[in-house]
C-alpha cells in the first residue's frame, strides 16, 4: 500500500482572507514578528497498491480534476 | 420555452426558483437529479443556489464533478442557454463551463443583504429586456462570492462584455474584483451570478426587478 499526502496552497497573489485573519490573531496572542500568513489544505490519501510511477500520475490526475482548483491553487505531492 | 432545474443534494433555492419559472414561463420547469446523465429537450437550464454537498472540499467542486453537471456541459455545447445563481455559479466555474473562481468573501462573513447590480452588458440574451447601465436591485446571500480571475482572463472577459452584472454604488459585498457580481461564457449561452434574481420577481418580493432576467432568457418581450 501506498500512503501519499498532497498540500494544496493558494497561488502567490491570491488574497487569503483566512490567512489575514490567521496572522492578526496571531498577533493578538502576543507573538511577535508573525509575518505572512497563507492557508491551505492537506489530503492524506491511501493508494491500494505498491507501484510508485502508477501512484504520482493517478495523485497529479487527481489534484487536476478534484483536490486542487488550478485556478487559484498550486499541488504539491509528496508519496511516503 | 421550456426550461429545466437541476436538483444536487444541499441546494435550498430549487423551490424559489421553481416557482420563478413556473410563474413566469406558465409551465413548471422539468427537474433532473445528480444522477440523471441525460436532460430533457429545453431551451433553458438553471442551477439553482444553496450548500450543494455541504460546500464540501470548495463550494460547488462536488457538484461539478456529478453525472448531471457533464449532461449539463453536453447541452452548453450544444448552445442551450444554462443559468447558474449563487451555489449554481460556483458549481458552473468549478465544472470549467465559465472561467475564474469564487473565493471566501473579504469579510470572512456570510453576507445576507439588498444590493444594486449595474446590468454591464444589456445585449445577452439574459440581459435584453433591461436598458444598458440600467441599475437594479437584487438580493445576495453567500459566504462564497468573491470572483476571482488571472490578469489575462480578466482582460478577455472585459474586452469581450462576458461582465453582465456588477455591483454598483459601492454595495459590493465580498471584494469580487472589478465589482463582478455575474458573468457570461465567451458564447454567450452560459451565465454565472451570485445574487439571487428569482427573489425579486413580483409585488410580494418588494419589487421584480429580477424578472427581466428570466423573460430575457425565455424569449419573453418586455
Amino acid at each position: 500500500m501506498i500512503k501519499a499526502r498532497v498540500i494544496v496552497t493558494l497561488k502567490n497573489g491570491v488574497l487569503d482572507p483566512q490567512g489575514k485573519a490567521i496572522e492578526h490573531a496571531l498577533g493578538g496572542l502576543g507573538f511577535d514578528g508573525v509575518g505572512q500568513v497563507r492557508q491551505g489544505k492537506v489530503f492524506d490519501v491511501e493508494l491500494g497498491h505498491s507501484d510508485k510511477a502508477r501512484a504520482e500520475a493517478d495523485l497529479k490526475a487527481m489534484c487536476e480534476k478534484l483536490l486542487a482548483n488550478t485556478v487559484i491553487e498550486n499541488y504539491a505531492v509528496e508519496i511516503a | 420555452m421550456k426550461s429545466a432545474v437541476v436538483l444536487l443534494p444541499g441546494l435550498n433555492r430549487d423551490r424559489d426558483m421553481i416557482a420563478a419559472l413556473t410563474r413566469i414561463s406558465g409551465q413548471p420547469p422539468a427537474t433532473v437529479w445528480e444522477t440523471d446523465t441525460a436532460i430533457p429537450d429545453v431551451d433553458l437550464i438553471v442551477i439553482p443556489g444553496g450548500f450543494s454537498y455541504g460546500d464540501y472540499l470548495r463550494c460547488g467542486a462536488i457538484a461539478a464533478r456529478m453525472p448531471a453537471l457533464r449532461a449539463v456541459a453536453e447541452k452548453a455545447a450544444q448552445g442551450v442557454m444554462v443559468i447558474g445563481v449563487c451555489n449554481g455559479f460556483q458549481i458552473l466555474v468549478e465544472a470549467g463551463l465559465l472561467p475564474g473562481a469564487l473565493m471566501r468573501n473579504t469579510s470572512l462573513k456570510f453576507v445576507c443583504r439588498e444590493v444594486k447590480l449595474e446590468v454591464a452588458n444589456a445585449n445577452t440574451a439574459f440581459t435584453r429586456n433591461y436598458r444598458p447601465g440600467q441599475i437594479i436591485r437584487c438580493p445576495v446571500a453567500h459566504h462564497d462570492g468573491n470572483y476571482f480571475a488571472d490578469a489575462e482572463t480578466l482582460a478577455r472577459l472585459e474586452g469581450n462584455g462576458q461582465v453582465v452584472f456588477r455591483y454598483a454604488e459601492g454595495t459590493n459585498p465580498n471584494g469580487s474584483i472589478n465589482d463582478i457580481a455575474g458573468i457570461v461564457n465567451d458564447k454567450g449561452n452560459v451565465l454565472g451570478m451570485m445574487p439571487h434574481p428569482e427573489n425579486l420577481i413580483e409585488a410580494a418580493h418588494g419589487g421584480t426587478d429580477g424578472r427581466a432576467l428570466f423573460e430575457s432568457a425565455l424569449g419573453i418581450a418586455a
